[in-house]
């Protein structure tokens, strides 16, 4: 089940984290995170090969998989958008950054694109307050959007 | 002790206790839901909340969870203080928001505690007018029901199923309040407790689907104190019956055994009573309607036969039964009835625990145990509940290091977080992976003979004078040595063996390294397969194959077989025999089976459920059960038949016939103290079997007769089948219902306990017959090692917790979760028989008879030579008596 | 020796792109890493740290010296371990993620020095998952520092070894809460674990385990490098040494200075801050992130140092002030802020799991006009129910804090909605 479900690189890469902790298990956020590097999105499969992998059970790695909102159980498009909804994002106009990304992939959030490219995700706080209001394209951070560059995140 | 003051009243405590144990100890009412008595305090709910002062002159005090509060000398606090009430009833309100309406479909209506709780903290109005939150429910097997829209998120269930019972498939997922208690996916829950949830969940998410095919509220159930009959280890239990029918089995405190859990053989295995295979009129041959009366005439003239009759016994009966039927035909036709290695195995288990010298622990006394050795036994398949008490020994580690943390034994994460530093010696040699295994420091894996070896040398390196096995590998040696060395540093070593193995040796090995142990607090617990086996075994009496021999010498030709299946006993054709020579068989018995239907004469005996008597679970503890329900007109117990057949009776009541079983043997002298006898009253009446908010009294006969009909009498024990009656000075080990005011679900037995999760006030149920005496010579047959022979494979019978016992395999419910009928083999003898994992092998005697075709299995850690089958599986009767079998691969599939 | 009054951000330059290692060391880098475990014992270290003041920045102002202190028996080999929370994600906080990006050697001579103080061998940096920019910066410089023996055995040739391995989260705001960030670390569901045993006993997989932010290791090598007097120099009033403040919303300049602790807040915010954006008045602030009591105009003479912003009724928090402007309706911020606040719930406990939400319905109901005024008590008995001690942890009572200061102040906003009912 394993060998097929999962790359040899993504096995690879597991073990060599399984290697720097003292305990199989704890490499479980770790190694979704892997598989989403490699897949973007952590299939049924897929978490019960690493749950194989890890001598874990497939609920038990489950039990971590939906605590954290960065694991993705649903598929995702390639490039995630996550925009930020927290407070001062919030003051300075997210909500219609938000709904203006969606709008214009034709999308709910969380839902792939039709062509399967972008996901709309909100997130907490970037850290970036600063330059609000913000988002994370992909893993780079984009500074004080306003409605007008969400046509050029989008490459459109 | 540590004093304490409680508003305004002083009170002592145990010291080292959190406070919300100290309050429940006290019989204090605070309400809790995350906290249990077993899994420690996790902070969750926060239902328990009081507030603590610093000092006299502190007037506000601050607001503390109680189960997080260790108490200390001099602590001031209020469970009155208004604030601390608010906070309690606020805190229902918020988990109301989303606790749904349904209390009248519920079924844990009318016990449970969420209820209790919120009436005991005056929530009352509903102020949320937000949509409550909702789930799908999943399909979690023919045990459970699963409604989450009801949970309230204590996390008792997954603490309970993973963390105290290592059941890996329920767990929390995902978060906020979106959190769900469930599986990765549909499907029954693999873990051998899940039974308990129905009693770990403090409302309606866990209930016993086998009770819902048949459901009626609580406080409409019969009940009376009972004892499972499912397996050896007597596990107290508390059956409900309404209508004639046996609803459910829900868990009888005890604080020497079972505590607060069943095994789901134990709770789900009911079915059997209810049976459409039970037998509920006599039965004779070439007639088709019987009376009892004329049953019993026609069963007194079988037995004035020339040759004297000879009887049967049952090791899964009660000891009366069995004592009533050697009294009817004379102790030298008394025959045990037991498979004949099983009979040897349990003589020697009597023998090494009456005369061998060392402590046969109760399973309270298993959990304290600091290291162990477990000698041939699957002990979650063979003895289901042990394993649970063993998975707490295992972590004796870990509290001790806790100790020296200063972390106190109840903060349940935080000695969690150690366990992974902590471990515990635990070894289990066994013929395969064993469902502990998870739980064992380390493991060993070989044939019978192999693990008596085992045992042999690690007692030879525990003292250099008990003999030692030649030619030990050198893996072996050191394996034994370092066992040998963990064992030594305890302080409380225990050794578990059993009958699992068919294997004297592994036996007698145990017993070896027990007697070898230095520690004067070292125990030693066998497992047996029956409820009764034990009692039987200290009983004595003959061996089965003699009684065949008896009838094959023309020297009987009745028979009396008591509640045995005898074909579970002895090889097909030996049995078949047996029964064809001899000229009358009466069997007595409560299901059909393959020998009622040999017999000339049935008689329809009553189970557990509706009979008394005392069993004599593993460790020497002998117990009374107590009918529940009045038996059918024609259904008599089998103590009922079987004097009631004597010439001149001498003991038409049970307790007469119990007093004259424990004056006819030494050991089991202690029986008659088991439970009190019929005259014993409280307030001048019985017991009552049925709550005080028992109804429909008047009206449940009404479509038969509308007169109501007079209460059934029970003239046989201290219960009467009615309402009336005082419950407040019933000794709690005598309750059929724990109740107390406020306090409808069964975690009302904190007012019952000498401190929570301590024994029952007045006693636990049930008296010990066998203290550690004496002591015996080292054994010194040690077996040579198991050499697999070319083309033969050694066959061992694996227990299985829903495939091996009998009275289960017929409960409808099991059914579901029955092993496949299927071999067990090695990867390279599966290679050499060009067979994989689901083909089939056909499988023959050496003799070359009975060729069947059976799918296999591959068990990586079954050692080469060796075919594992489910014991006891019908399927499997026809190698009864087989020890070695013939494998080649089958030419085609069975169509499935 | 020069006078450094910036010396968490001295390195961090406009026309940097970041410090890099040589950037590092030509101010003094990696020099009291070289003090300390060349001159000092671990014992002395946490003398000099708890000497000069230091207190923590994430939040809640404990002395990291004195936590040092209560590590049991250092002098006894064991596994110790040492965690810097990166987890930055308090709303409105932006500090951490700057001096890990600009000048992250800076981080990590903090860590190795606090790893040395209390013999711990293995150090963890736990970064939130989305700091990408930051992890590969922290990446990088750590090899930096394992090829100039400044990590790995014999270090600067001491008998001192230290491993450490950055660790980046998969999201999830209670990760900050540090009993739940080692549940994170150890692989497990992010939550908190009940105290005592406090980490400091029983932590990381059971062990002895300190975990400071990243701003308080920020602080430890200058300690170490420029001497607990000039640390203590540092700082206007009770509290000692500099901090990052910022200011976010609709000021002219939003941004993060490295200030000294004790200035006035109305320094940060019209100073540096530049004042309200053209159009905009002050209506109030949080004056340290998403989980801090709103303050009002007349409060901007409060310095920021803990004792004083506590003393106005609110926490100095992360000390990064959000602002409230007079065209944002604070009803509907406190929304937005307790609905980031009931989705970051762990759902361990009740009050938190189940309070939140209702929290958030009742202020849905209020602002789409639903609202009772009776839901004003339910609010008002919920901050009550949710506050400090309640709860197992502190994310609850930092959730009431905005919203029992906006009953306070702006209960006029909550009651025109309540109003607005039809009849």
């Amino acid at each position: 089940m394993n060998e097929q479900t999962l790359s040899p690189e993504e096995i690879q890469e597991i073990n060599a984290e399984i290697s720097r902790y003292p305990d199989k298990a704890a490499v479980a956020i770790e190694a979704l995170k892997i598989v989403q590097k490699h897949r973007r999105w952590v299939s049924d499969d897929c978490l019960v090969a690493v749950a194989g992998l890890l001598a874990m059970s497939p609920a038990q790695l489950e039990a971590v998989a939906t605590f954290y909102n960065l694991i993705y159980r649903q598929p995702v498009g390639k490039t995630v958008i996550h925009y930020c909804n927290s407070v001062t994002c919030w003051m300075l106009g997210s909500d219609r950054i938000g709904e203006r990304l969606c709008r214009h992939l034709n999308v709910d959030l969380g839902e792939m694109s039709a062509d399967g490219e972008y996901t709309v995700l909100p997130i907490v706080c970037l850290g970036a307050c600063d330059h609000a209001p913000v988002a994370m394209v992909g893993d780079e951070l984009r500074l004080d959007i306003t409605e007008d560059a969400v046509n050029e995140i989008l490459g459109r | 002790m540590a004093r304490i003051e409680i508003d305004g009243q002083s009170y002592e405590v145990q010291d080292g206790d959190n406070l919300l144990s100290a309050c429940l100890s006290l019989g204090l009412d605070l309400p809790y839901f995350c906290w249990h008595p077993a899994l420690g305090s996790a902070g969750a709910c926060r239902q328990c909340a009081v507030i603590q002062y610093k000092d006299a002159e502190d007037k506000r005090g601050k607001l503390v969870m109680a189960c997080l509060t260790p108490v200390a000398d001099g602590m001031r606090i209020s469970m009155d203080a208004e604030y601390a009430q608010k906070f309690r009833s606020d805190n229902i309100e918020l988990l109301m928001t989303n606790h749904p309406h349904d209390c009248p479909v519920c079924e844990e209506g009318g016990e449970c505690h969420l209820q209790d709780m919120t009436l005991m903290t005056g929530h009352t109005f509903r102020r949320y007018r937000g949509l409550k939150r909702t789930h799908n429910n999943q399909y979690l097997g023919p045990f459970i029901n699963h409604e989450m829209n009801r949970c309230i998120a204590c996390y008792r269930c997954v603490r309970f199923y993973d963390e105290y019972a290592g059941g890996k498939d329920l767990q929390v997922l995902g978060i906020h309040n979106n959190v769900y208690f469930g599986r990765f996916e549909d499907g029954a829950l693999e873990n051998e407790f899940s039974g308990n949830l129905v009693e770990v969940c403090p409302t309606g998410v866990f209930t016993d689907k086998t009770f819902s095919a048949h459901y009626v509220r609580k406080w409409d159930l019969q009940t009376a104190p009972s004892i499972c009959v499912h397996c050896g280890l007597g596990c107290n239990i508390a059956p409900g019956e309404r209508y004639g029918k046996l609803r459910r089995i829900i868990n009888r405190y005890n604080g020497d055994i079972n505590g607060y859990f069943l095994c789901d053989r134990g709770r789900f295995g009911y079915g059997f009573v209810n049976s459409p295979e039970r037998i509920l009129k006599p039965q004779l041959k070439g007639y088709p309607d019987i009376t009892v009366d004329t049953a019993e005439s026609y069963f007194r003239n079988l037995l004035k036969s020339v040759k004297p009759p000879i009887g049967i016994a049952s090791p899964r009966t009660s000891l009366e039964a069995n004592f009533a039927l050697r009294s009817l035909v004379g102790e030298e036709n008394f025959f045990l009835g037991l498979d004949d290695t099983e009979h040897t195995l349990l003589n020697a288990i009597v023998e090494l625990m009456t005369e061998g010298g060392i402590h046969s622990p109760s399973l309270r006394e298993v959990e304290q145990a600091d290291a162990v050795l477990i000698l041939g036994e699957d002990v979650t398949n063979s003895a289901p509940r042990l394993a649970l008490s063993l998975r707490q020994a295992a972590r004796s580690a870990s509290f001790k290091l806790a100790e020296s943390l200063r972390v106190l034994p109840w903060q349940d994460a935080a000695v969690r977080n150690l366990d992974k530093q902590a471990i515990t010696p635990v070894f289990i040699a066994s013929i395969c992976a064993t469902r502990l295994d998870d739980a064992a420091s380390n493991t060993y894996r070989g044939s019978p003979e192999d693990i008596a070896r085992l045992g042999f040398a690690i007692a030879h390196h525990l003292d250099q004078s008990a003999p030692e096995p030649v030619a030990l590998s050198a893996d072996e040696q050191s394996l034994a040595a370092s066992i040998a060395d963990s064992l030594k540093q305890a302080k409380r070593p225990l050794i578990v063996s059993g009958t699992s193995c068919v294997s004297l040796a592994v036996i007698q090995a145990a017993y070896n390294v027990a007697k070898a142990l230095p520690s004067t607090d070292k125990q030693l617990a066998f497992t047996v397969p029956e409820c009764n086996s034990l009692g039987l075994a200290m009983m004595g009496g003959l061996p089965l194959s003699q009684a065949f021999e008896r009838v094959g010498n023309g020297l009987a030709d009745t028979m009396v077989i008591l509640e045995n299946d005898i074909y579970r006993r002895a090889p097909n054709r030996n049995v078949d025999l047996f029964l064809q020579l001899a000229d009358h068989v009466v069997v007595l018995d409560s299901l059909e089976n393959k020998t009622t239907g040999h017999a000339e004469l049935v008689l329809p005996v009553s189970t557990f459920a509706e009979s008394e008597g005392t069993l004599v679970n593993n460790e020497g503890r002998a117990q009374r059960y107590f009918p529940v329900y009045p038996e059918t007109e024609s259904l008599r117990g089998s103590w009922q038949w079987l004097t009631g057949a004597m010439e001149e009776c001498q003991w038409p009541h049970h307790d007469m016939l119990t007093a004259a079983c424990a004056s006819a043997f030494p050991y089991l002298v202690g029986i008659a103290k088991a439970a009190p006898g019929a005259d014993y009253k409280v307030k001048g009446s019985k017991i009552p079997r049925q709550p005080h908010r028992y109804s429909g009294l008047t009206a449940m006969h009404a479509n038969i007769n509308v007169s109501e009909p007079r209460q059934p009498q029970d003239t046989e024990t201290p219960f009467a089948f009615s309402m009336e009656g005082d419950t407040a000075q019933v000794p709690p080990a005598l309750l059929p219902v724990i109740w107390a005011p406020g306090w409808n679900s069964n975690q009302a037995i904190n007012k019952f306990q000498q401190g929570t999760g301590g024994h029952l006030s007045g006693g636990d149920s049930g008296v010990r017959l066998i203290e550690a005496a004496g002591t015996r010579a080292w054994f010194d047959d040690i077996p040579s090692g198991f050499v697999p022979t070319p083309g033969r494979w050694r066959i061992v019978p694996l227990p299985h917790i829903f495939g091996t016992e009998e009275l289960s395999l017929h409960s409808l419910p099991l059914a579901e979760r029955l092993p496949p009928f299927c071999v067990l083999l090695n990867p390279e003898d599966a290679k050499t028989l060009g067979v994989e994992s689901g083909d089939q092998v056909e499988i023959s005697s050496i003799a070359g008879n009975s060729a069947v075709k059976i799918p296999v299995q591959i068990e990586p850690t079954l050692l080469p030579g060796l075919l594992g089958i489910t014991a006891g599986l019908p399927a499997f009767q026809f190698v009864q008596g087989w020890t070695q079998a013939i494998l080649k691969k089958a030419n085609q599939k069975a169509p499935l | 020796m020069e006078q450094i009054n910036k010396p968490l951000t001295k390195n961090i330059l406009p026309d940097r792109v970041f410090a890099t290692l040589a950037d590092y060391e030509s101010t003094g880098g990696y020099q009291g890493l070289r003090k300390a475990i060349t001159e000092l014992q671990p014992k002395d270290v946490q003398q000099w740290v708890k000497d000069a003041g230091l207190k923590g920045r994430g939040g809640a102002g404990f002395g990291t010296g004195l936590k040092w202190s209560m590590v049991p028996d250092i002098d006894t080999p064991q596994t110790r371990y040492m965690i810097a929370n990166a987890d930055e994600m308090e709303p409105g906080t932006f500090k951490d993620k700057m001096l890990m990006e600009q000048d992250p050697h800076q981080l990590i001579e903090g860590l190795i020095i606090a790893a040395y103080a209390i013999q711990a061998n293995t150090a963890f940096i736990f970064l939130r998952g989305e700091y990408h920019l930051a992890a590969r910066r922290l990446d990088n410089a750590l090899q930096e520092a394992r090829s100039k023996g400044f990590l790995g055995e014999h270090i600067l040739d001491s008998d001192f070894n230290l491993e450490i391995v950055l660790h980046t989260g998969a999201g999830r705001y209670i990760c900050g809460e540090e009993t739940a960030l080692i549940n994170a670390l150890e692989g497990k569901r992010a939550t908190p674990r009940a105290k005592p045993p406090f980490p400091l006993v029983s932590g990381l997989w059971g062990k002895p385990t300190v975990v400071n932010n990243v701003e308080t290791l920020c602080n430890v090598p200058h300690i170490l490098h420029y001497g607990v007097e000039w640390y203590q120099g540092l700082g206007r009033g009770a509290d000692k040494g500099t901090k990052l403040f910022g200011a976010s919303g609709r000021v002219k300049y939003p941004g993060l200075w490295e200030l000294p602790l004790g200035i006035p807040i109305r320094e940060i915010i019209d100073k540096y801050a530049g004042g309200m954006q053209d159009g905009y008045k002050l209506r109030g602030f949080l004056p340290g992130g998403a989980s801090t009591d709103f303050l009002l105009p007349e409060h901007l003479d409060v310095v920021m140092d803990f004792e004083a912003v506590a003393k106005a009724g609110s926490r100095m928090g992360t000390g990064t002030i959000i602002v409230l402007d007079d065209r944002t309706c604070p009803v509907q911020m406190v929304l937005n802020l307790e609905q980031f606040f009931a989705q970051e719930s762990c759902g361990w406990c009740t009050p938190c799991r189940d309070g939140l939400p209702w929290t958030v319905t009742l202020l849905e109901d209020i602002i789409a006009g639903k609202g009772h005024i009776e839901d004003l008590d339910a609010l008002a008995g919920l901050t009550r129910m949710l506050g400090p001690g309640n709860t197992f942890c502190a994310l609850a009572p930092g959730a009431m804090e905005p919203l029992q200061s906006a009953l306070k102040y702006f209960r006029e906003d909550f009651e025109r909605y309540i109003a607005k009912e039809p009849a």
